[in-house]
């Protein structure tokens, strides 16, 4: 496209998008119950005093899916290559990680986090924590793994077979294949939705304040029960989506630069 | 000949796919440096066969003995096996996420555990040798078919094989890049490399095989010098493939 050509593409669309917004905001603003929402959710003294205690809570979501993100990353690969172990020998095994992904996909996260953060702790086994963060964080991992290993075996599927044929034909061991050969081909496939599951599951780590740690919900609420105004939740939603961003606009860029490089390479395969 | 002289020896081997029969008992047996082409139609086991001889398909019967040894028999470790017999596909499958460099020193680093140095100093010799040199930082997508072919007879010779399975390695490729491949295949042949090798270059079989054999409906039906097979063949079905291999202009 020309630069002209450009230029006035971005101001049609700039335009379009200022129309679009202000017919929206009229619609909401004009609402009949507008004035009383606007004081339980928008309020301004409200808003920036939730500013000074939520992003601290807030904290505790970061680290929750910093260490989860990691260690899901590790048990759903372990969980894939389970998987796609060959032979009648690694049927258990096999079977073991397809009723693993089965259960927890099947099951509400809700009720894992429930089950595992108040039925553990009640055991009172010794030496195991009886911290229903950490029980909380272990009920995300097993969740997400799940899925996240669903998503890894997609990307070794896609794998063409005579790549790994390739590669044991030079005498390479199957762990040496997978592992140089087919995984990181895999991988790369397969950043876009891995990084849409951890995008759920940012998300995700306000359900652990139902075990009691005080995360950004838990602490939202209790400014909304001392405020009797509904703005700490507004301001909570926000820092959320201000996390998520980014990452989803991490996920298009690498999508698009795959798309190029595809294309760069003579196109589709 | 006894069979340890031998460096592949095939006895009776067979080989299924669910109900297709696609091996039906083939009996063949090469000498050290000798250079045998399999010809036949498409579907008439040529690739089975040489997949078979990797172990990239396990057998249903019959024997198969590389050098003086046994690779059919149960608990035979089939990476070393294949160690030592190089196979080069019809569609290259070169790793397409690593340099020409590392697609020629992964397996020798890895499966017989030479250090780095040494693998690369020996994947720069070989693709000195072939033509290449300038080509070890490409990726294989930014080569031509030709390219990546030679790239792939490389990294089978990296792992110094005493044998070599060409599976129709010329036959992804565009009629102006057929000669290089088979130029390096010939350079292979006068090293005297013991080859197998499935293929519809019929001119090129004439001139480069010791032996041709003639693989129809998963039987050898016929072998011998190039020369009979292709002035003076005797079955009638391999009369009638040549008929059509002349008319198509192909030899």
């Amino acid at each position: 496209m020309t630069a002209p050509g450009r230029s006035r593409s971005i101001l049609v669309a700039l335009a379009s998008t200022i129309v679009f917004a202000v017919v929206a905001l009229l619609a909401v603003t004009n609402a009949p119950g507008w004035p009383e929402v606007k004081r339980s959710f928008f309020d301004g003294d409200v808003f920036s005093e939730s500013l000074s205690v939520i992003p601290e809570a807030f904290l505790l979501n970061v680290r929750i899916f910093l260490i989860a993100e990691a260690v899901i990353l590790v048990v759903a690969l372990g969980l894939a290559i389970l998987r796609s172990l060959p032979g009648p020998v690694f049927f258990p095994l096999r079977a073991l990680a397809v009723v693993y992904a089965d259960l927890f996909r099947g099951v509400p996260t809700i009720l894992v986090i429930y089950l595992l953060g108040f039925g553990v702790p009640a055991l009172q086994i010794s030496g195991v924590p009886n911290d229903p963060l950490f029980w909380g964080v272990v009920a995300l991992i097993l969740v997400y793994s799940a899925y996240v290993s669903e998503v890894y075996r997609a990307g070794i599927d896609s794998v063409h077979p005579s790549q790994e044929a390739a590669a044991r034909s030079l005498g390479l061991s199957r762990a040496n294949a997978l592992r140089f050969v087919v995984l990181p081909q895999a991988v790369r496939r397969v950043i876009p939705p891995l990084l849409n599951d951890f995008i759920g599951l940012q998300k995700d780590t306000a359900l652990v304040a139902l075990l009691g740690p005080v995360e950004a919900f838990r602490q939202s609420q209790i400014e909304v029960a001392s405020t009797f105004n509904y703005t700490p939740y507004v301001v909570t939603a926000i820092i959320f989506i201000l996390l998520t961003i980014p990452l989803a606009r991490l996920t298009d860029w690498l999508v698009a630069r795959d798309r190029r490089r595809l294309l760069a390479a003579g196109g589709l395969r | 000949m006894s069979a340890s002289a031998s460096a592949l020896v095939l006895e009776d081997v067979h080989k299924s796919f669910g109900r297709n029969e696609v091996l039906r008992g083939i009996d063949l047996t090469l000498a050290p440096h000798e250079v045998v082409c399999l010809i036949g139609a498409s579907g008439s086991g040529k690739s089975t066969l040489l997949r078979c001889v990797n172990l990239l398909e396990p057998v249903d019967a019959g024997r198969i003995v590389v050098a003086g040894a046994e690779i059919t028999s149960p608990g035979t470790d089939v990476n070393a096996v294949r160690r030592g017999i190089g196979i080069v596909f019809q569609a290259f499958n070169l790793f397409p996420h690593m340099s020409v460099l590392r697609n020629v020193t992964l397996a020798p680093t890895r499966a017989l555990g030479l250090s780095r140095a040494d693998a690369e100093g020996q994947a720069l010799e070989l693709l000195e040798r072939f033509g290449l040199a300038d080509k070890r930082d490409e990726y294989p997508d930014r080569l031509s078919g030709g390219q990546q072919q030679r790239v792939a007879i490389v990294r089978a010779l990296a792992m110094r094989p005493e044998l070599m399975l060409l599976d129709e390695v010329t036959s992804a490729l565009d009629p102006e890049l057929v000669a290089e491949v088979l130029n390096v295949i010939r350079e292979l042949a006068e090293g005297g490399m013991t080859m197998l090798i499935a293929t519809h270059e019929m001119g090129f079989a004439r001139d480069i095989a010791d032996r041709v054999c003639f693989l129809d409906a998963g039987l050898i039906l016929e072998e011998g010098d190039p020369e009979a097979i292709f002035t003076a063949p005797q079955e009638p079905r391999t009369q009638q493939f040549l008929q059509r291999i002349i008319d198509a202009g192909r030899l």
